[in-house]
């Protein structure tokens, strides 16, 4: 579903935060991207829905290689996959309902059709009553269960978080990650990247550790 | 095709909904594309209204013959006949020379003048009108000319055809102005759409990365250009009929005073349509070159 083969990121200016990464990733594993500040797990993350591209080796998404892509067949691509940035990028000028229908505006729902689908999203991430309300008077918990409900509402098969739990306390974070594990239940890939050990240890589930660009093993 | 369809609403609607939030912002560049089209479009106006008149005017033409000094009551009589028999005469009229006088010195302008000269300096004159136009009138010139005791033969289309000339520098002058206020709505268009990008660019950049193609984020910019180009448009118009209004007021006393009933007349639907069409394209022009220039920009990181 997804792989990485010799998979070397250089950002300009000569900087590499990835080096010779080569892994892949199964339909319906649940997956964390480990390691400390600069280690390279966003811009792993990022390659995938190509906003990055890699410098050299190969990266499949679906069988597509990311690295030839065109960039007309980039959106199509952003829209089987769930994003959960590290930034949030929740939009303050309108409703939690409305961030919601975002994904929904091109994908040619008709409105009522999409409204059932965002309400839906918002129940899955126990929003639903605070649907009228602005993302800016949501608790941090409750604007990163947003980013979920807006990352999940097209349905995708795969859901990339980038640090979900960085600014939370640790029952919001177990919250969080709890939700993660539902989605992967019901058979969506899920990518996290945390420097968060103590969250992993927990779930022991699979890792890869990166560090300098490199998987530690 | 529904689907298409449902989209463009959903945008129509969306940028409306966006111009109505902003009523302050909207109306002053609607106003300031209607001020601009205006001019062009009012000059427009003048100018076939004046095209109009010279045509009424144009529409009898006259030929003035002057005769020689020396012509003597048999050469006028025979000089009358000859000319009734030429093809195409409609009118002829014989103003004598102590006659033009007397005419002449009614006004005031040359009273004084006149009034101190010795001697009539004035020619005896015929006034031919034609059932023709003045190209019929001009290539009967050389045979009047030819003809006994004429001295001198004016056309009196040579008026028309100077004004006609005239008119032609003013609808030049009017296409240079519209095309450099074209300029300045492409201009306006171009900085309003700049400036919409730059306050959505956290929405852009969202929704490119959630996978909006390109002309998705396009569209509701390029509706903006056209929706404001055509309200533009719409200024103009309201602005040349309102002045149209207001002039026709005092031309009616002018011309009541003249005994004529001339009054401007306005574009008809069809040229109104045009003036439309051509505000909305340029809208969308404006829109076109902004957003090529600077949506390429907001690329999510
Ligand atoms: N857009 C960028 N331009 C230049 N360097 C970057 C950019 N993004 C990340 N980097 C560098 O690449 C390395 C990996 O960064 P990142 O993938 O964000 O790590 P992590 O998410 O693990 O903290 C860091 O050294 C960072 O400074
Ligand atoms: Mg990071």
């Amino acid at each position: 579903m997804i792989s990485f083969s010799q998979v070397r990121k250089s950002y300009r200016g000569g900087h590499e935060a990835l080096a010779e990464l080569s892994f892949a990733i199964d339909s319906g594993e649940l997956v964390f991207i480990t390691g400390r500040s600069g280690a390279g797990k966003s811009t792993l993350l990022k390659l995938i829905p190509a906003i990055e591209r890699p410098t050299s080796g190969t990266v499949l998404v679906n069988g597509q290689n990311i690295g030839s892509m065109r960039r007309a067949a980039i959106p199509y691509l952003r829209r089987n996959l769930g994003l959960i940035f590290q930034d949030q990028k929740l939009l303050y000028d309108r409703s939690v309902f409305d961030n919601v229908m975002l994904p929904l505006a091109f994908t040619g729902h008709a409105y009522k059709d999409a409204a059932r689908r965002a309400r839906a999203a918002l129940d899955k991430v126990g929003l639903l009553a605070r649907e009228k309300a602005n993302p800016v008077t949501l608790s941090g918990g409750e604007q990163q269960r947003l980013c979920i409900a807006r990352a999940v509402v097209n349905r995708p098969s795969i859901l990339l978080a980038d640090e979900p739990t960085a600014s939370l306390d640790s029952t919001s974070a177990a919250e969080v990650v709890e939700m993660f594990r539902s989605f992967n239940q019901v058979g969506v890939t899920v990518l996290i990247a945390t420097h968060d050990e103590g969250l992993v240890q927990r779930l022991n589930p699979r890792v890869l550790a990166l560090k300098q660009g490199r998987l530690e093993s | 095709m529904s689907n298409w369809l449902r989209q463009h609403w959903q945008t129509l609607v969306l940028t409306l909904r966006r111009l109505g939030r902003s009523p302050g912002a909207t109306l002053l560049n609607v106003m300031v594309i209607g001020i601009a089209l205006a001019l062009p479009l009012g000059g427009y106006m003048l100018l076939q209204n004046l095209g109009a008149v010279a045509h009424r005017v144009a529409g009898t033409p006259q030929v003035s013959l002057f005769l020689a000094r020396d012509a003597d009551k048999a050469d006028i009589a025979a000089l009358e006949a000859r000319l009734k028999r030429l093809p195409g005469v409609r009118g002829l009229r014989f103003i004598s020379r102590e006659q033009a006088l007397q005419d002449l010195k009614q006004s005031e302008n040359f009273a004084d003048v006149l009034s101190a000269l010795q001697t009539n300096p004035l020619p005896d004159a015929f006034v031919l009108e034609t059932a023709g136009g003045a190209a019929e009138l001009e290539q009967l010139e050389p045979q009047l000319k030819a003809l006994p005791k004429v001295a001198h033969v004016q056309l009196d289309s040579a008026w028309v055809k100077r004004l006609e000339s005239l008119l032609q520098l003013g609808r030049t002058a009017v296409l240079i102005l519209a095309a450099l206020l074209a300029c300045g709505l492409v201009a306006v268009t171009f900085n309003t759409i700049r400036l919409q990008i730059l306050t959505q660019k956290d929405e852009i950049e969202v929704s490119k990365l959630i996978g909006a193609t390109d002309a998705f984020i396009r569209r509701p910019f390029f509706h903006l250009g056209l929706i404001q180009g055509t309200l533009g448009g719409l200024a103009a118009l309201a602005i040349v009929y309102l002045c149209t209004l207001i002039l026709n007021r005092s031309i009616g006393e002018l011309a009541q005073l003249y005994g004529s009933d001339f009054r401007l007349s306005f574009f008809g639907p069809g040229d109104c349509l045009a003036l439309l069409a051509f505000a909305a394209i340029l809208g969308w022009l404006g829109a076109y070159m902004s957003v090529s220039r600077h949506l390429s920009g907001i690329e999510p990181r």
